[in-house]
């Protein structure tokens, strides 16, 4: 564990270098081990793969205050588990709704039967959430899937894409440009500002995709635009 | 019937910004607001307003506004900036200062020549719903301020106030200083080890030029190419407003305002907190050069700077004459050469 100042108002906190659960987890209970203790100043706190970015106010506190209360409450504390949900997600993987789907068949040496049945039998762990609102950084993806991002990123994906990119696999919650395959589209919302939290997923949950046909898509989304869709979804405990 | 600022014509970008959310970035929303606080802030307290009331940020070109409400007072930041009432001869009111409309009036907003961004305050603000816990628009993902989005033709975005007293307009007696050529404070970042020796010292020792195609997400540069030393990806990390991204071309992105919660390029430095307005509010273009001072300098730096911020605020003064000439205006549309004394009006 190194912390270090990068600025006049944030430090990082890093546990390791790779995509890793176990590193994930380290981050993620120190992310709850910060948190619970409330510090004077902080404003963000922010659990990434490998490490945890804390940001406060310059004028309420400074720097060396608050990488020694960090550091004094990581040594003593940092077992912290998180509750967290198993999610079960709808997605549609027909061509209609995969556009890269045929392209990363075909990358990979798979079928598309195989494409699908490798990317949702396998629970994903959402390491962070960055990029967009919501946006879930989910691993880990089955090795025979790993393609780096599109030399063109597109400039519209829509919005509910599933992606895959590197060890990588997640949901577009809006429409927004975007570099990584599109395989296959989740009617569900992501993010809605009328819930608290706004975002569905939290780092340390677990998500597992249940392949739909077209038309059970279509049956969802309605279900969706008039918020009478029930979301699968049960408490874990790390 | 509801007071409403109407537009008349739009500008380029304009938005309604307060000092934005805090506490969500690790759902990866970024904190939005204004991209200078501290011009919102002063311009918020010539009209009244608390510090934190959200105007509108105008970048680029003003837009002409109509007030479709019995009175307002309003006040414009960026020293040389002005606001013409128009069908009125002569009244061209100068940045940093308050005036008074009334139902009917049409204004037009210029902002002052070399800046990016301007604010203006509305007395009581603007009564929008609060989107976890601010009014400033966020348009990637369509919420927070009107709508989702920037302003455009015919958009009526609704008032707390439909009248405001009569009392005397306010102004400074000391402006704040736009530090249009000032060199912008940065501490070395997270990632400055990815950068071979000679590029750190390439970064703060050229001049770099802002690009058009810089936005409230971020301000690209361009210059001399900055060499990393072997990869130009990292496993990606939390972002920050002010920090200084490099990809694999070598020019350097400063992250602003509605940047992305996190990213995968190595990040070389970080502008200290006080100095992201400086450098945002330099339009494309314009020259930036940075210089590195230590977290414990830039600490002293940011109350320094709140102390100056509040003494610009302990100036407030009444306006000697009303309407007054902006002289920096005719300065601009070269009327006048030389004969008045600007005096302190620009500050740089």
């Amino acid at each position: 564990m190194k912390i270090s100042a990068c600025s006049d108002s944030a430090i990082i906190v890093e546990f390791g270098d790779k995509i890793d659960r176990d590193l994930s987890s380290l981050v993620l209970s120190a992310a709850t081990t910060v948190s619970n203790a409330q510090l004077s100043g902080v404003t963000e706190i922010v659990p990434t793969f490998c490490s945890l970015m804390v940001q406060y106010d310059p004028l309420t506190t400074t720097s060396a205050e608050v990488m020694a209360q960090i550091k004094s409450l990581l040594n003593t504390t940092n077992d912290h588990k998180t509750p967290a949900r198993k999610w079960s997600i709808p997605v549609c993987y027909e061509e209609k709704f995969a556009t890269d789907i045929t392209e990363v068949a075909a990358t990979t040496g798979q079928t598309i039967e195989q494409v699908v049945k490798l990317h949702s039998e396998v629970s994903y762990h959402v390491y962070m959430l960055g990029f967009l609102p919501g946006f879930p950084y989910l691993g880990d993806l089955a090795k025979a899937l790993h393609l780096p991002r599109r030399t063109n990123p597109r400039t519209r994906v829509p919005k509910g894409s599933i992606s895959i990119a590197t060890s990588l696999t997640s949901i577009y919650p809006f429409e927004s440009p975007g570099g990584w395959h599109l395989i296959g589209t989740t009617p569900v919302e992501l993010f809605d500002l009328t819930k608290t939290p706004p975002a569905l997923f939290a780092p340390g949950d677990q998500i597992k995709f249940e392949p739909v046909s077209g038309a059970e898509f279509i049956a969802i989304s309605n279900q969706v635009a008039v918020g009478k869709f029930a979301l699968k979804s049960i408490e874990i405990t790390p | 019937m509801t007071p409403v600022l109407k537009i008349c014509v739009p500008g380029i970008h304009t938005s309604v910004q307060d000092f934005g959310r805090a506490g969500y970035r690790h759902l990866g929303v970024p904190t939005s607001g204004a991209l200078c606080r501290s011009d919102l802030r002063l311009v918020n307290r010539l009209v009244g307003n608390s510090a934190t009331t959200a105007g509108l940020e105008i970048i680029y070109l003003g837009p002409t506004f109509e007030v479709l409400a019995d009175s307002m007072r309003i006040a414009l930041s960026g020293t040389g900036g002005s606001i013409e009432v128009l069908d009125m001869p002569g009244a061209i009111f100068p940045a940093w200062q308050s005036v008074h409309l009334v139902r009917g009036q049409k204004f037009k907003v210029t902002i002052a020549p070399g800046l990016a961004c301007c604010y203006l305050a509305i007395a009581g603000g603007f009564d929008l719903p609060s989107v976890l816990g601010s009014l400033s628009t966020y348009t990637r993902a369509g919420f927070g301020g009107h709508k989702g989005r920037i302003l455009s033709s015919g958009d009526e975005i609704p008032l707390k106030l439909n009248s405001v007293d009569m009392c005397d307009e306010r102004t400074f007696a000391t402006l704040p200083d736009m530090a249009r050529r000032a060199a912008v404070r940065i501490t070395w970042g997270q990632q400055v080890e990815y950068f071979t020796a000679a590029s750190l010292e390439d970064f703060i020792s050229q001049e770099y030029t802002i690009e058009p195609t810089s936005d409230r997400m971020g301000y690209r540069l361009s210059g001399r190419p900055l060499k990393h030393k072997d990869s130009f990806n990292i496993i990606s990390d939390a972002t920050s407003v002010g920090a200084i991204q490099v990809p694999g071309d070598g020019a350097p992105i400063i992250l602003l305002a509605d940047c992305q919660t996190t990213g995968g390029y190595p990040k070389i430095a970080t502008i200290i907190s006080s100095d992201v307005e400086v450098l945002a509010r330099r339009s494309p273009g314009s020259k930036v050069r940075f210089t590195c001072v230590s977290v414990r300098e830039a600490e002293t730096i940011a109350r320094n700077h709140e102390a100056t911020i509040r003494s610009i605020e302990n100036s407030m003064v009444p306006v000697q004459t009303s309407p007054q000439l902006n002289v920096d205006a005719l300065y601009d549309a070269n009327l006048i050469s030389g004969i008045f004394d600007a005096g302190n009006r620009q500050q740089d």
